[in-house]
């Protein structure tokens, strides 16, 4: 293939804007055809409901929600690309809670509570990364355990009972990352930005990014060539807890109400969203693009199924409801999935 | 003599596996060593204790890197001494683009750990167009590496030996999967090694290769060290002689 391929660029000379094409297309074509799937979506859904979707009022509903579960998908992004998972993470969000609220309730100070959640994420993703690093537990394994192990613990400890955030209401701080700027835009929509940046920054400008990526291609290359395999994977996994925290903060921000469920329902949703953008499940392939995109689209879903309200195929009228939501779901990610694999083979060269 | 590289009675078990047993191992500057011996000699491990990858046992000897004792050796320490590898499975990550490739381990930093990936771009394409020799116009910084050749492979393997001031150079089986005219290139290239003052340690099954490139060959066998021959002194039908009689026997008389 190699040598046709020069032999036709060297006897007629192809126009520049064609081979420039091919090389953005090898780069970025994931990229660009999750961006497609969004924009397809999106089009069926203005069709299909035009009086939801042509005005801001759903606009403003999804960037309310959908950060809850981004913050989160963004760094699981980077636990995928170094050939892990974590499936503990909406345990992990109850725990962050749980800090909040005892240190809250003890000092009375939000500032302090917020870092108590931030830090107990962090420290509880770390040991995730330290039972898979130190005592050689598959990632999937290890966190099926500490999933219901810190599901039980948030139970115990706040023996089934939430609490209520509504005296932080006016907080400041609840304003600043939950509030509505211009009385319009969720705040929590520019925190998943900045997550967003902040994890492109990390993966691809940052060493710890540049390893993340050879572990999960090749462990053994990494490690023959002097990585620090361990630590980077325990620094993962730290990362992936802390912002699973973050994300229960602004959950229970929201709500103003910390739910001991707080998490429930968010496991699958965020994988989707990366697997969705293109990250691979065998390691070392994957976009922070990819996933914010998956995002959106499995933010999207649920809201726009039920908003269109019924389809006709052929003649055929298929009323639908909250019910399809998750087939919908499996569809899409199993139909997107295969897809990537068929689009990265195609375009490996 | 000062060696650059002295291993004293090193011995290395994998739980009830003796990989090596009080294994005597020194190279001189400039000095080309073909280290030779049936799979399972102990080869591969005793390289990857001088890469630092593996420990040697406690109390399992000593190493001294220009004189100097090392102790606790790991692969990121031997890599800042110059001490460079090109594996086997030449440990690339095939999935990425050549630079992070070449750079692996050892990205170019600006501060923090922030990465230079501008640099990194620059600094692969003049590789690729002095000692790489990539002429096919497929190949870029940002081609992945799962798409080259055999030999392209390698080359990427051994330039990014190069290209970090190696003093000494460990080529693991550096023929195996390679062209004629590739593994002509390979010799020619070891000859460089020693022609430019560096050392180099190679491991072939292949004792003509072996043969043509080494001032000494230490034979291994069962993990301990066999015997060692000057190839001036000793021709080459009498090396393979020696070589199959320790296959069979286990001593080389």
């Amino acid at each position: 293939m190699t040598a046709t391929a020069s032999q036709t660029e060297a006897s007629i000379p192809k126009p520049l804007w064609r081979s420039r094409l091919g090389k953005v297309a090898r780069q970025y074509g994931l990229q660009i055809g999750i961006t497609c799937v969004l924009l397809v979506i999106w089009g069926l859904f203005v069709m299909g409901a035009p009086e939801t979707f042509l005005q801001s009022n759903i606009y403003a509903a999804y960037m309310s929600t959908i950060p809850f579960f981004a913050v989160i998908a963004l760094p699981l992004t980077m636990i995928v690309i170094a050939g892990e998972m974590d499936l503990s993470f909406p345990s992990v969000m109850g725990v962050g809670m749980v800090a909040f609220t005892n240190v809250w309730l003890l000092t009375d100070q939000v500032g302090l509570a917020f870092i108590a959640s931030l830090l107990a994420g962090a420290v509880v993703g770390f040991l995730n990364g330290v039972i898979v690093v130190k005592l050689k537990i598959p990632s999937l394994v290890a966190t099926v355990g500490t999933q219901f192990f810190w599901r039980g613990f948030v139970l115990v400890v706040t023996n089934a009972g939430g609490v209520s955030l509504v005296p932080i209401k006016q907080h400041p701080l609840r304003q600043a990352l939950v509030g509505r700027i211009g009385g319009y835009l969720p705040a929590q929509m520019i925190w998943a930005i900045v997550v967003a940046v902040l994890v492109w920054v990390f993966l691809n400008r940052h060493k710890f990014g540049a390893h993340v990526y050879l572990i999960g291609d090749n462990v053994e290359s990494a490690r023959l060539m002097g990585v620090n395999v361990d630590r980077t994977r325990m620094i993962n996994f730290a990362i992936l807890g802390m912002a699973a925290a973050f994300g229960g903060v602004l959950s229970s921000f929201e709500q103003s109400y910390f739910w001991v469920s707080l998490g429930d329902g968010y496991l699958l949703k965020t994988m989707a969203s990366v697997f969705l953008g293109g990250t691979s499940v065998y390691g070392g392939v994957g976009t922070v693009y990819g996933t914010f995109i998956g995002c959106l689209i499995i933010g999207a879903i649920e809201a726009g199924i039920v908003a269109v309200g019924k389809v006709e195929i052929f003649g055929l009228v298929i009323k639908l409801s909250g019910f399809w939501t998750q087939l919908i779901y499996g569809l899409i990610i199993v139909i997107s999935v295969s897809l990537q694999n068929i689009l990265s083979r195609r375009l490996a060269r | 003599m000062e060696y650059i590289l002295e291993m004293r009675n090193i011995s290395k078990s994998f739980g009830e596996v003796q990989a090596l047993r009080d294994v005597n191992f020194a190279i001189a500057p400039g000095e080309v060593v073909g280290l030779l011996g049936d799979n399972g000699a102990g080869k591969s491990t005793l390289i990857k204790i001088v890469t630092g990858y593996h420990q040697p046992d406690p109390n399992g000897g000593e190493i001294y890197f220009k004189g100097r004792k090392i102790e606790g050796l790991s692969v990121s320490e031997a890599r800042r001494l110059g001490i460079e590898t090109v594996y086997q499975e030449r440990a690339l990550a095939d999935l990425q683009t050549l630079w992070r490739n070449i750079f692996m381990g050892r990205e170019v930093t600006k501060f923090l750990g922030f990465i230079d990936v501008k640099k990194m771009r620059q600094e692969t394409e003049k590789l690729m167009l002095g000692s790489m020799g990539f002429t096919s116009s497929a190949v870029a910084a940002d081609s992945v590496v799962k798409t080259f050749s055999g030999g392209e492979k390698q080359g990427v393997a051994i330039v990014r030996a190069l290209y970090f001031d190696a003093e000494l150079i460990i080529l693991d089986e550096p023929t195996m999967g390679l062209s004629l005219s590739e593994t002509k290139k390979l010799l020619e290239f070891v000859r460089g090694i020693k022609e430019a003052g560096k050392s180099c340690i190679f491991i072939d099954h292949n004792v003509f290769h072996v043969y043509s490139v080494a001032d000494r060959v230490v034979v291994l066998d069962r993990g301990t060290v066999a015997g060692e021959f000057l190839t001036k002194d000793i021709t080459l039908e009498q090396l393979m002689d020696k070589m199959y009689r320790v296959a069979q026997t286990g001593h080389l008389e």
